[in-house]
């Protein structure tokens, strides 16, 4: 009993001693597990959204395949080029909703081993929301989401949670195509058929497409080793891959290696390049590029890898302890026809996974009637592009806005415009077979019958009277009479538009012209549609003349109602600003009715 | 009185608004923070722990054989831990590390029994992982595993990480055809796929990126064709990773303060005949054992290689040679050779000068 007691009075001594101790620990484990909860209704959230919109790609037998993501509502999906490449030009899209979508090819990035893919379904599909791959970090959490071995013969795709072993990766070309520079690595399983698929962070926002593993000696199953390519990357060449074109990846026409003291310097540079214009040179340290400091080979290989031909990327570079800041343009990696050829002589990098005997087999496509051909008037072949038919609807779509400001078709009679250029002033008459120019400096012209890229007048204009006279053509004869007339894309031009507010420079939807041998580009607004600028490159290595067009209202005069043209013209060549042509009167007869 | 009044109430009101947002935005920052900081930490985790680890290069580059591998600093003034391969089998073994700077390494010394080796190279004051109060992990602890997987990192570029738990803990049953080691002893497996070409040398942590294990090198199992995921627990390493700080595995030459024998042995008088010595650093082949020698007696063989001399590894022909002129020949001498995959341990009697 006093045993008792005192065991009783020792507990109520200890009581309070021990109790607020215990509740502590109790209330930490009740909090730890309710983190615990909470992180994983986070990843199940997380799952949730990024999963409807992951897409099972099948050939139309339902032997090969890969995998895929929905980035818009009506339907284009990303994949790999090396998904899309064996499979051809129509596909079966499998959704998590259970249905089975016919697709078309739109456009293709070999290099990059990105495809843009269209689902046509008669509903708006679920979108996948585009992350910042640049803000990732090794460690961060990430999944894969796919088909991997085929297997989503329901089309619920396989879903595998990891995380980032590193960003930046560069790895080098496999073969002659398919390098993947500036990619994310991950641990999360990539296996043959989760080629295409969705790598997602955390919060299942898109960072990247998965395409490739570290395989050798283990067979191509996943070994933790897994490359995507960057959303970031993608977001450059979306633009392009629009165009329906086989896209191209870019050089900056000079080499680069470190030197001993870590510095990244130029090797070896092309005079005919753009950077060359830009003042770059033999041994000059690269500083920065694409707005990243470079301070390795691979970092700067890296940048070059995110970014397609024909894109215009910042550029620091050091000479005697002096920076300069320049915009260059990139050229291509390839000459057309190379790619085209490369394009067309590449195998399938990742075998497709067969389906063994035992395994349950993939279910051949329900609508077995739809072949094809139902999405065949989608579909058109062209040397040169994965599907020309989307070229041709943008080419439209712009040709549509440009004809907004008025049809020109008629008016083959020559053009007059007069005004001031820089306060002195100027006259200029555009016809179909010359043009005749009086400026300060003296006067100018065009024989259209001659070597045209050897006609580049005024002095130190690069060809002003011949981009006029490429504008005029192409507002008479139409994209169909002009010569070769295609859609680049779109792409930030930083040259020919300078001010705007988009951090990258405007993004413009560009037409390119060639006539004889001279390629011109116009450039469109993406926001109003109407023609901002032009660039006439008379050669493909030299500065082209860029005019870039505003203050556009009705041409002050009669039989022209309706008709608008700009009154205002910068005109810069290269590096060199020629002046502002201040239009003050448009002349633009009408055909005279005798003579029709 | 009446404005100062509303004043008064107007203040209060605020200052009542900005209290309640106050607690809303800390409330969402709390929610916020909790959700995310697993992750966050382990950015933390991960972006220390890569400072650690070495890219390691050397000999190899033919095919399967890949001339790089993983290492993980061990101190402040340049100690580096690895696993010991061909990779190290040359003069030239060059060390990045995580800044990108670079450093011939020097071969401190190795121990072939856990085959593992330490590299020196001439650096201070760096970030190191301790093998001193290395945790042990239960089965199910999660680990991260960092290493140089498949060459891919280089110059300043971070290592790979990779994240999974400990599988299971247990002796390594090496045998032949399956898993070929010369450890025995405890392993930690490994759920993710960390022995990849190149990572062996890596660093195992926990998850607050507390080194615990050394990434082994690859082993598959020929009879299925299956891969090993597994790390050497620190507990194992650091009695050896002492001796061989302290020089206890280097040739007596290095040292430069030998006494020399008067009468000491030589590779002759044991009955040995290496392959022709044509390089600088050609390894000691046994090409011919004379009967009735001391070495036929010990039962070395033609093709044994000679890693060590009483525990002193030796890495080429001429170090045996040298290590051998400071042995008296009165004294028996240990050798340790590498006869296919196995280790063999001979002592040769002393010689008859001929």
């Amino acid at each position: 009993m006093i045993r008792c007691l005192a065991y009783l009075s020792a507990v109520l001594v200890c009581g309070p001693l021990w109790l607020p101790a215990g509740a502590l620990a109790e209330g930490r484990s009740d909090e730890n597990m309710a983190r615990v909860l909470r992180a994983e209704q986070d990843r199940i959230d997380a799952i949730a959204r990024a999963v409807p919109a992951s897409v099972a790609i099948f050939d139309e037998a339902g032997k090969g395949g890969g995998s895929g993501v929905v980035i818009s509502a009506d339907g284009f999906a990303l994949t790999n080029f090396h998904v899309v490449q064996p499979v051809g030009a129509f596909m079966k899209c499998g959704l998590p909703d259970g249905e089975i979508y016919d697709a078309v090819v739109v456009g293709v990035d070999p290099v990059g081993d990105v495809a843009l893919v269209k689902i046509y379904a008669k509903k708006p599909l679920p979108v996948a929301v585009l992350g910042d791959s640049d803000q990732l970090q090794a460690g961060d959490s990430c999944f894969t989401v796919g088909n991997p071995f085929l297997l989503a013969t329901d089309l619920q795709p396989s879903v595998a949670w990891g995380i980032v072993s590193g960003v930046h990766r560069y790895q080098y070309p496999a073969g002659t195509l398919l390098e993947y520079a500036d990619c994310i690595q991950t641990d999360a399983a990539i296996n043959p058929g989760n080629s295409g698929g969705p790598l997602f962070d955390g919060q299942g926002r898109l960072i990247g497409v998965n395409g490739r593993g570290s395989f050798e000696k283990r067979g191509r199953v996943n070994v933790g080793v897994g490359y995507a390519i960057s959303i970031n990357q993608i977001k450059h060449f979306l633009g392009y891959l629009h165009s329906g074109r086989i896209v191209d990846h870019a050089t900056l026409g000079a080499t680069v290696s470190s030197d001993d003291e870590g510095r990244v310097v130029v090797t070896h540079i092309l005079d005919s390049s753009d950077a060359y214009r830009r003042g770059l040179r033999y041994r000059d340290e690269i500083v920065a590029f694409g707005g990243r400091s470079i301070g390795s080979a691979n970092a700067f290989k890296n940048v070059l890898g995110i970014f397609p031909k024909d894109w215009e990327v910042s550029l620091r570079y050091q000479r005697g302890g002096e920076q300069h800041d320049v915009v260059v343009r990139l050229a291509g990696v390839h000459r057309s026809e190379e790619l085209i050829a490369k394009v067309q002589a590449k195998r399938r990098m990742i075998p497709h996974p067969q389906p063994k005997k035992d395994a349950p087999k993939i279910e051949p496509p329900k609508k077995e009637e739809a072949s094809p051909h139902a999405l065949a008037k989608y579909f058109t072949k062209r040397t040169g592009f994965a599907n020309y038919y989307f070229n041709q609807q943008e080419r439209n779509r712009l040709w549509n806005s440009l004809r907004t400001q008025g049809s020109f078709a008629d008016l083959t009679e020559p053009w007059k415009l007069s005004g001031l250029v820089n306060d002195a002033p100027f006259d200029i008459t555009l016809s179909a077979l010359s043009v005749f120019a009086g400026f300060p400096s003296g006067p100018a012209a065009i024989d259209v019958e001659q070597a045209l890229n050897e006609q580049l007048g005024p002095e130190g204009s690069g060809g002003l009277l011949l981009a006029l006279h490429m504008w005029r053509r192409l507002l008479i004869e139409g994209p169909e009479r002009f010569g070769d007339v295609y859609y680049l894309g779109a792409a930030p031009r930083k040259i020919a538009w300078p001010e705007n507010d988009e951090p990258d420079g405007a993004l413009v939807d560009i037409i390119v012209a060639t006539h004889d041998v001279v390629e011109t580009h116009f450039l469109f607004d993406r926001k109003t549609g109407r023609l901002a600028a032009l660039e006439m490159f008379s050669d493909s290595d030299v500065d082209p003349c860029s005019i870039r067009f505003s203050n556009e209202k009705d041409i002050s005069e009669k039989n022209n109602a309706g008709r608008r043209l700009p009154h205002t013209l910068h005109v810069q060549w290269g590096d060199h600003n020629f002046g502002v042509l201040q239009v003050e009167r448009w002349t633009l007869p009408q055909k005279s009715k005798e003579k029709s | 009185m009446n404005s100062t009044l509303l004043r008064g109430d107007l203040a209060r009101g605020i200052w009542r608004k900005t209290w309640a947002l106050a607690v809303f935005f800390s409330a969402v920052g709390l929610c916020g923070a909790v959700s995310v900081k697993a992750a966050s930490d382990r950015v933390g985790v991960v972006r220390e722990a890569q400072l650690k680890v070495a890219k390691i290069y050397g000999a190899g580059g033919f095919r399967g054989l890949e001339a790089y591998q993983s290492g993980v600093v061990i101190s402040p003034e340049g100690y580096i831990l690895t696993v010991w391969s061909y990779v190290l089998d040359t003069e030239n073994i060059s060390v990045s590390l995580a800044d990108g700077s670079k450093y011939e390494a020097k071969l401190l010394g190795a121990d072939p029994t856990l085959e593992i080796a330490i590299l020196k190279v001439d650096a201070h004051d760096l970030p190191y992982f301790s093998l001193d109060d290395a945790p042990a992990p239960k089965v199910g602890a999660r680990v991260l595993a960092f290493s140089n997987l498949f060459g891919v990192a280089v110059g300043d570029e971070p290592v790979s990480v990779q994240m999974g738990v400990v599988a299971a803990i247990g002796a390594l049953s090496a045998r032949r055809g399956a898993f070929e080691s010369r450890y025995r002893g405890p392993v930690y497996m490994v759920d993710a796929v960390t022995n990849n070409p190149g990572a062996a040398g890596g660093a195992l942590t926990d998850r607050s990126g507390r080194f615990i294990g050394l990434l082994g090198k690859e082993l598959r199992n020929a009879k299925n064709n299956t891969w090993l995921n597994y790390a050497l627990p620190a507990a194992e390493l650091t009695a050896s990773v002492d001796a061989i700080k302290r020089g206890e595995t280097r040739p007596r030459a290095a040292d430069g303060s030998a006494r020399r024998p008067l009468d000491p042995h030589q590779l002759a008088n044991l009955g040995i005949t290496t392959v022709p010595n044509v390089l600088n650093n050609t390894p000691p082949f046994v090409d011919r054992v004379d009967r009735n020698s001391p070495a036929f007696a010990a039962g070395l063989r033609a093709d044994d290689l000679i890693l060590f001399v009483d525990g002193r590894l030796v890495s080429s022909i001429a170090a045996l040679q040298t290590e051998l002129e400071l042995i008296s020949r009165d004294q028996p001498l240990r050798l340790t050779v590498q006869r296919g995959g196995e280790l063999i341990n001979v002592v040769l009697k002393s010689s008859n000068r001929r």
